[in-house]
This record gives structure tokens, sequence and C-alpha cells, in this order.
């Protein structure tokens, strides 16, 4: 589903950061944990698997296309039909309601709109399979608790079943009871949905949840000069 | 939809700055459309002050000079007309009606003027209307006078008070002995006859039995009833408005009294004289126009500072956009549409305090200054130039927006603080 073959990038010429990924897959519907310190290129990872940036050698094929061939607009495109994405602080528009949080990717997705049906609707369907209160789909996403708020990114990233999953250290603001039962609630989603998950997270106690477990320190070398 | 509904949450989310740019836009597009509205009014008012008069007659001066002392009251006459010359072009063929017109005196800073009863059915104004008499009627004794609506309004007159014309302009010696009443009070015409006092010719001369060279002769004071007793026949008039019998005629009738060789005479057409006016002010015009039209400018570039200063804070909004799959140009149109959306409520909001403000100031312009401004709906100038200022905002809007662009581009779906 995720292929990186002898991948290098460097933001310019002469930065200082360059990243290496000789060669990393994910399969259709894996779960991967991806373990790795601040600083050890997660973020730069990510961003060349969901297309915003690209490698200055080698090739990046998300679910059989290469990210690479494709032109800016239709990169923007393709993430938004292909990728789902929970971020670290959940990243809500803190002024939408929580329905318009769940729909935004329907916007620049539409097959992933096409699949919802009514996106009203899928996206309640989804607050209450996350255990989200009833009518919480017109609350403002500032009004929400850290929990809710979290669960409302998943919502976010799961509407319209994107076969890929992204979430970039998503339990790192949680205590270990919340983690437990928002990762309950993440996996009874993507196993439902047979979506492939990737989740970079520093924390090994996750690993158990996973198919897979990966470092960074294994399929990345990042140079400072 | 959920686009823009999310554009307004954004907007609403910091309120107080984007409340801020709207009042400032608002307030240069009030600005901006009120001095319009005052361009517009005030050439509408003088346009509509004479109106039928095919031909004004006075002492040779200048065209512009010979308008402006003879219907708007405003500036002296040089020189004045002789009865006899006054006479001569009424007695030519080509003459339908003629009314005099004397000037000079003058009544608690409103202007006296000296005319024959022709003048209350011969004048006309916007667009033909008659003169009506709110109260009384025509003058039908040498010390009658009509007055003008902000005349009465100002001083509080009604039918019979006594009136005392003052000779001259601001001065101090006063017809104290020849006192007027009040006969007539005229409907409001938003003219300069509104702020006119109306006194027959025989009138003008009757008080000046007892005066010579512009000041009184000492010791002599002749009564109002032997006044009453006399004959009076003007010695000189300021000005003439003429009708021609046919419109065909003007142009030769213009042209015999300026070669008139009895004396110097000039004969002038309102309009062409109106327009040599216009063209005379339309750089001061034009001046306020420009100015005005920089208040706006300035303001959209308020707009565009307070969008640069927000980018930052909104770099990880524009990254949610990114990470959800908006492309650099969604971003860069989202920005845009902020501004124009900004900029239209500033418009609106502009033409709702312009219209607020000449709702409540109409009549206090009126009385102070005689310019009516009348309450229309906007006029195309005016549409266009809100949708101008729409359009700039556009534009103007594509800077921040740009920097917008290539900070997403840059900063993907993650921010790099």
């Amino acid at each position: 589903m995720i292929t990186l073959k002898d991948v290098q990038f460097s933001w310019s010429k002469n930065h200082a950061f360059k990243l290496a990924v000789p060669s990393f897959s994910i399969s259709k519907g894996e779960t991967v944990l991806l373990l790795g310190e601040s600083g050890s290129g997660k973020s730069t990872l990510l961003s060349l698997i969901c297309g915003t940036i690209h490698p200055t050698k080698g090739r990046v094929i998300v679910d059989g296309t290469t990210l690479a061939d494709l032109s800016r607009g239709a990169a923007d495109r393709f993430r938004a039909e292909s990728i789902g994405i929970i971020f670290q602080q959940f990243n809500l528009l803190p002024f939408g309601s929580v329905l318009d949080n769940i729909t935004l990717p329907l916007h620049f997705a539409p097959r992933r709109r096409k699949n919802c049906g009514n996106a009203a609707e899928e996206a309640i369907a989804l607050c209450h399979a996350l255990s989200l209160p009833q009518g919480v789909e017109s609350i403002r996403a500032a009004d929400l608790s850290v929990g809710q708020q979290q669960r409302v990114a998943v919502a976010r990233a799961l509407i319209g079943g994107p076969p890929i999953l992204i979430a970039d250290e998503p339990t790192s603001a949680l205590d270990e009871t919340s983690q437990s039962s928002f990762l309950d609630l993440l996996f009874a989603q993507v196993k439902e949905k047979q979506t492939t998950l990737l989740m970079v997270s520093h924390d090994p106690r996750l690993a158990e949840r996973f198919d897979r477990v990966a470092t960074m320190d294994q399929i990345v070398q990042v140079e400072r000069s | 939809m959920t686009i823009f509904r999310l554009t307004l949450g954004s907007l609403f989310a910091r309120k107080i700055t984007v409340f801020m740019t709207i009042l400032a836009i608002a307030l240069s597009v009030m600005l901006f459309s009120g001095v319009e509205k005052i361009r517009t009014g005030a050439k509408a008012s003088f346009a509509d002050t004479i109106s039928g008069t095919n031909l004004i007659v006075g002492a040779r001066s200048g065209s512009v000079q010979l308008l402006l002392y003879s219907v708007f009251r405003i500036g002296n006459a040089t020189n004045n007309v002789t009865w006899q010359s006054y006479q001569d072009i009424a007695a030519r063929s080509e003459v339908d009606w003629i009314v005099p017109i004397s000037l000079g005196d003058s009544h608690r800073n409103f202007r006296v003027m000296g005319t024959s009863p022709d003048f209350f059915k011969r004048y006309k104004f916007r667009k033909g209307q008659s003169l009506t008499f709110r109260d009384g009627a025509v003058m039908s004794d040498l010390f009658d006078t009509v007055i003008g609506h902000d005349v009465a309004e100002a001083l509080g007159y009604k039918i019979s008070d006594p009136i005392v014309v003052a000779h001259g302009i601001a001065s101090f010696s006063e017809h104290k002995d020849q006192p007027f009443a009040v006969a007539g009070i005229l409907a409001k015409t938003g003219t300069p006859v509104d702020r006119t006092v109306i006194v027959s010719m025989e009138a003008i001369e009757a008080i000046h039995v007892d005066w010579k060279s512009g000041a009184k002769i000492p010791g002599q004071s002749t009564s109002v009833d032997e006044l009453r007793a006399m004959e009076f026949t003007p010695k000189a008039v300021t000005a003439a408005l003429i009708g021609v019998k046919s419109p065909l005629q003007t142009f030769a009738l213009q042209r015999a009294i300026n070669t008139y060789d009895q004396e110097p005479l000039l004969a002038i057409l309102p309009g062409v004289a109106l327009q040599e006016l216009w063209s005379i002010i339309g750089v001061a015009e034009t001046a306020l126009l420009a100015i005005s039209a920089m208040v706006v400018v300035t303001a959209l570039i308020g707009m565009m500072a307070t969008l640069f200063s927000n980018l930052n804070e909104r770099r990880r909004e524009m990254a949610i956009y990114r990470a959800m799959g908006a492309s650099p140009l969604t971003i860069l149109g989202l920005l845009v549409l902020e501004a124009i959306l900004i900029a239209a409520l500033g418009a609106c909001l502009g033409l709702v305090m312009l219209y607020a403000t000449l709702s409540i100031g109409q009549p206090i312009i009126d009385s102070r200054f005689g310019l009516f401004l009348p309450i229309n709906a906007p006029n195309l100038r005016e549409w266009t130039v809100l949708i101008a200022v729409v359009a700039s905002a556009a534009a103007v809007s594509l800077v921040p927006a740009l920097r917008a662009y290539r900070m997403s581009l840059a900063d993907g779906m993650m921010v790099k603080t």
C-alpha cells in the first residue's frame, strides 16, 4: 500500500538536514507502529508519504501511484482521496462545528464524498461509533474536551473511507486510561473499514496492538552536518 | 458551502480586528459616497435653481459672475442696467416676458430682492415647477414683502410681521422709517429664493428716496404715507430674466443684447453659464474626489496589513486545510474570499451609515447651507464605486494571499515554527 524505495530528501542542496530511506513498505490493511524520538525525521517521512514534499531521489508509491509523477494539484487531490490524517494536536478548526470539521476533507475529495452518500449522516454515525455524545455535531470544536476533540479528529480522518490512515503521535497528550479507550475505538474502526494504519509514536507500550513495529533507526538514516 | 461557513467562522473568531477593518472600509466608503452625493446634490441643486428662463441679462462682466449674483445671490454686480436699456430689451419682438431683479439691500443676512409681480409667475425651478405660497399672497401694498421659506423658518416670521431692510449687505444703516410687512411666505423650493426677501421694484426706489450716493440725506425723512402717494419708476435694475417667444430666437436676442450700443450689457444662457461654472469648480471637485479615493485606498492597505499580520497566527489553520487536501491555490482563494467578504461588508455598512447620516443631516445641511441632498437609491456610479472597492480589495489581498500560498507550500501540513 505504501512503498518508499531508495528515497533521499533534503530541504535544499546545502541544507544541514538530510534524510534517506533505503526501503520501507506497508501492505494493504496492515497496522504499523513507527517508533522514534523527536528529531528523528518522523514529520519529514510523513510529509513524503502524504506527497506535500517530494524526494530528491528515489520513489514514494502510495496505493499504486508514484507521488512524484503527480502535478502539485493532483498530489493534493490524491492525498485528500487516499489518506486520512490524525495529528498530535488534533488540529481541528476551533471556530467550526464538529460536523464542519468532520466533513472538511470531503470538499477536496469527491470520491470520498461519493462513498459517504449523505455526508452529515455518515459524520453523525462516526460520532456515534466513536462514543461521542448525541448532538455533538453542532457544537463548536473549541468547546469540546480534549478527549472529544481527539475522537472528532479520528472521525475526520475516517470519513469517506480513505484506504490509508496516518496518525502522528495521537496519544501523546492522553493519560493511560484515555489512551487505551482511544486506541480501542480507533482499532475497531480500522478493522471494520480495512484501513491501512501507520501510527508514529515514541511509546513502545503501544506495540502489542499493531501487526508490525518499526523504529525510525531501522528505516531512516538521518544526517545532520 | 462549508468552506464559506468556515471562512465566516474564521472571520468571526478574529471579530475585533475584522470589525475594525470593516469599519475603516465603511468609513472610507461613506466618505467617498458622501462626497459624491454632495457633488451630485450640489450640481442638481444649482441646475434646478433656474428653469424656463432663456436668457439672463446684466451689466457686462463675466457670464459666471452674472449667473452667480443674479440667480444664486453669490457676490455682487459690478454695475447696473439702466431702466432705459431694460425697457429697450423688453420692447424687442423676440421677448415673450421679462422680469427685473434689483439687488443690493439685505435683512439680517438674507438678501433683499426687488422685482415685479411677474417674478412669481415666470420664475421656474426644478424642471418647470412654479413658486407656491405656504401662507399669504403676492405683495399688494408698496411696503409688502414676500419671504422665502428659510427666512420665515430662521427668523420665525409669520404674516403681517414687520421687516426692516438694511441698506447694503451686512450694513448697520437701516431703512427704519419704512418698515415692510410680511404679505406672503413661499413654500420650500430648495433654491436661493428660500433665503430671499422679495419686495417690489417700486419699494426699492421708495426706501431710497431719502438716500443719496449710498448714504441717508441728513434731516430728510419722507413718511410712508407720502411715499405711498408717489409714483416710482426704477432708475436701474441689477439683472433681468428673459423668456423668448421661440427658442430659435434665443441666440439672435443674445447677440442683439451683447452688441447693444447704448451701454455694455451681457446676455447669458443659464445652462451654458452653469457648464462654465462646473468647469471652473471641476478641479476642486476632482481634488475632493481624489482625496476621498485616497482614504478608500488607505483603508484597503489597512486591510492588507491586517491580513498580513494574521498570517503567522493562521499558519496552523492553513496547514489543516492543506492536510485535508486543499491545494495552495485554495489557500490563496480563501484569503481572497475573506478580503472580498470584509470589503463587501464594509461597503454595505458604509452605505447604511451614509444613508443614516443623510436622513439625519439632510434638514440641517438644507437649512444651514441651502443644499438639498435628495435621499435616492444608489445610482449606477455609486454601485460602480462599491464594486470597484470590493474588486480592489480582492486585488490588494493577493499580496498576503500569495505569501500564504508560499507559506503553505513550504509548511505543507506541518507548521514549521
